[in-house]
């Protein structure tokens, strides 16, 4: 193996002293400084007044959420995969049988009670990967606060809100979705 | 007994208890609070940051629309809350009496000091006469220092050096590792460099030859400051050429100061990577806040020290020429407020470079810190006494 001599600088008597030293690091701290309050450079964003939203990308993975189609029927069946596949189990589902009076009555079953604990939620995104329903969407909002533990359970109302429409067949391995 | 009643002099003590009140509680607190948010604006601007700047009026908390943000101008409130708010725990391990004591002791000394720091020339109120106030004192002016004490930079270091006692004491009462090293590091810091600073500032003293730092900076006023002797007399080749070892001796002081009061690149006794926080790891809450705030007003003091001896106090550049000087017994009163603001604008701007070292040297090794003290500095403070002597013997007047 080749041995590396690091060469060490030579430093001069004012370098060594802390003289010329000292001057450039005041100066490359004063410039900073002064490139900052210019406004010439700028890294921090101000969040809630400045955010981040128009930016994020495609694949962003943000609060799982629960959509209908275009008439109306909510497309989740109930067959609890994303319950059984959620690592840190923060999904809840309570399934029911659709009445025969319903419209969709073939579909037969629905959600009672579905809920989302987003205490727990590590926004993985295997639900939306396990569904064969494409019932169950990671959209981007990541903002999500409450002032009580039951207030941060996203509930099946909430979760159709966040939701909404989605219609038709959704290629939901596209980047798009 | 009546001759002693009657030797007191009534109007003089009010007047010690209002400078000191003023000084100390309206000048110095305000100060140490505000440096320390000078410090984290300053720190944050160099490393492209921001830093506090939402703490305002909480203007939602009564209902309102929004807060107004002050640009973080209430922060040190807030901080200082803070710091009332957490609980002031005593660790079971510690020696009580000394772990309680050692805070006082930070503080206390780097507040004394401030009695004899000229803060302004003086201030005449024989205008408070014009508004129906009587009495023979409003026609004599009011010196604008607590103590006009002839031994003003020995008091200074008397005092100080006992600031040395507290972080000694603190770290050697909490009875646990971080801090005794972190005491025993201060110990040895402060004294190595007490030396050098004491040293470094007797040419100055050769050159005034006076104690007084009232007088010292009524002499700076009137003939150009130390370290821009442009005015005056100050125009002499003498001067021009004591220059260089007035010069020395302020690069020295300096340094020697940043060590006195612990500050980066000497923050050697609280350094964070080696020592958790040094000596005042066991310490929360205000015992904390006391030494924090020590520790901001040992550098203040440190930086009004420096102003009076080699920037010249509160005297405006080239007052004199300017008619903007000091006239014993005749200066107006707008004048002399002017010469406290001046005064303060200096250590403001002192306190800024203090922070700015801060954020742009690397602490210093151990080793090196005390090669630095006993090999350096300790000897240049030596030589340079020397030649000061030498030159004013040697130059013509």
């Amino acid at each position: 193996m080749a041995t590396v001599v690091v060469q060490r600088p030579k430093l001069k008597w004012h370098e060594k002293w802390f003289i010329s030293t000292l001057a450039k690091g005041l100066l490359i701290t004063l410039g900073h400084a002064i490139a900052i309050l210019r406004g010439k450079k700028k890294v921090t964003m101000q969040y809630p007044e400045e955010k981040w939203d128009a930016h994020l990308p495609d694949h962003y993975r943000g609060a799982p959420a629960l959509v209908t189609d275009e008439h109306g029927r909510e497309r989740c069946v109930s067959c609890q995969l994303c319950e059984f596949i959620c690592p840190p189990r923060a999904i809840t589902i309570i399934p029911e049988e659709i009445p025969s009076t319903d419209p969709w009555a073939k579909v037969e079953k629905r959600p009672r009670l579905f809920n989302i604990d987003m205490i727990r939620c590590i926004y993985c995104g295997m639900c939306e990967e396990v569904c064969p329903e494409q019932a169950i969407f990671l959209r981007k909002d990541y903002a999500i606060t409450g002032l009580s533990r039951a207030e941060m359970v996203h509930d099946k109302k909430r979760l159709y809100e966040i939701g909404g429409v989605r219609e038709g067949l959704v290629n939901k391995w596209n980047d798009l979705k | 007994m009546g001759s002693f009643l009657d030797s007191i002099n009534l109007a003089f003590i009010i007047a010690a208890a209002v400078k000191i009140v003023f000084f100390s509680f309206m000048v110095i607190l305000p100060m140490v609070a505000y440096s320390v948010y000078a410090e984290r604006r300053v720190s944050a601007i160099i490393q492209d940051r921001v830093g506090p700047n939402r703490t305002g009026i909480p203007l939602t908390l009564f209902g309102g629309k929004k807060d107004i943000a002050l640009a973080g101008l209430i922060q040190p409130l807030a901080d200082g809350l803070k710091f009332f708010l957490k609980e002031d725990f005593t660790p079971a391990h510690v020696k009580k009496f000394y772990y309680w004591l050692a805070p006082a002791l930070v503080m206390v000394p780097a507040m004394m000091t401030a009695a004899v720091v000229p803060f302004g020339s003086e201030l005449d109120l024989s205008w408070l006469a014009k508004l129906g106030v009587e009495g023979a004192w409003l026609h004599k002016p009011i010196k604008a220092v607590i103590a006009d004490l002839n031994v003003g930079p020995l008091y200074i270091f008397a005092i100080a050096s006992l600031g040395v006692y507290g972080i000694v004491l603190a770290g050697w009462s909490s009875n646990s590792k971080y801090p005794f090293l972190g005491g025993v590091r201060s110990t040895s810091q402060m004294i190595s460099y007490e030396i050098a600073l004491g040293l470094s500032i007797i040419p100055v003293l050769m050159i005034f030859g006076d104690l007084n730092l009232s007088k010292i900076a009524q002499y700076q006023d009137k003939n150009g400051w130390l370290l821009l002797p442009l005015w005056g007399e100050g125009l002499t080749l003498k001067r021009l050429v004591l220059w260089i070892p007035v010069f020395i001796s302020f690069v020295i002081f300096v340094v020697a100061m940043f060590a006195e009061t612990n500050r980066a690149p000497f923050d050697l006794p609280e350094c964070e990577t080696e020592l958790v926080a040094g000596y005042h790891t066991e310490y929360s809450s205000m015992k904390f806040a006391l030494f924090f705030m020590g520790e901001y007003a040992a550098m203040i003091i440190g930086s009004g020290l420096a102003v009076t001896l080699f920037l010249g106090g509160w005297s405006i550049p080239f007052g004199a020429p300017l008619g903007l000087g000091y006239v014993e017994g005749a200066t107006p009163i707008w004048l002399g407020l002017l010469h406290i603001g001046c005064f303060l604008a200096k250590v403001v701007c002192f306190i800024i470079f203090f922070i700015w070292v801060r954020w742009t040297l690397p602490r210093f090794r151990y080793d090196q810190l005390m090669k630095l003290g006993w090999l350096v500095m300790f000897e240049l403070a030596l030589a340079n006494v020397i030649l000061t002597a030498a030159l004013m013997v040697w130059l013509p007047n």
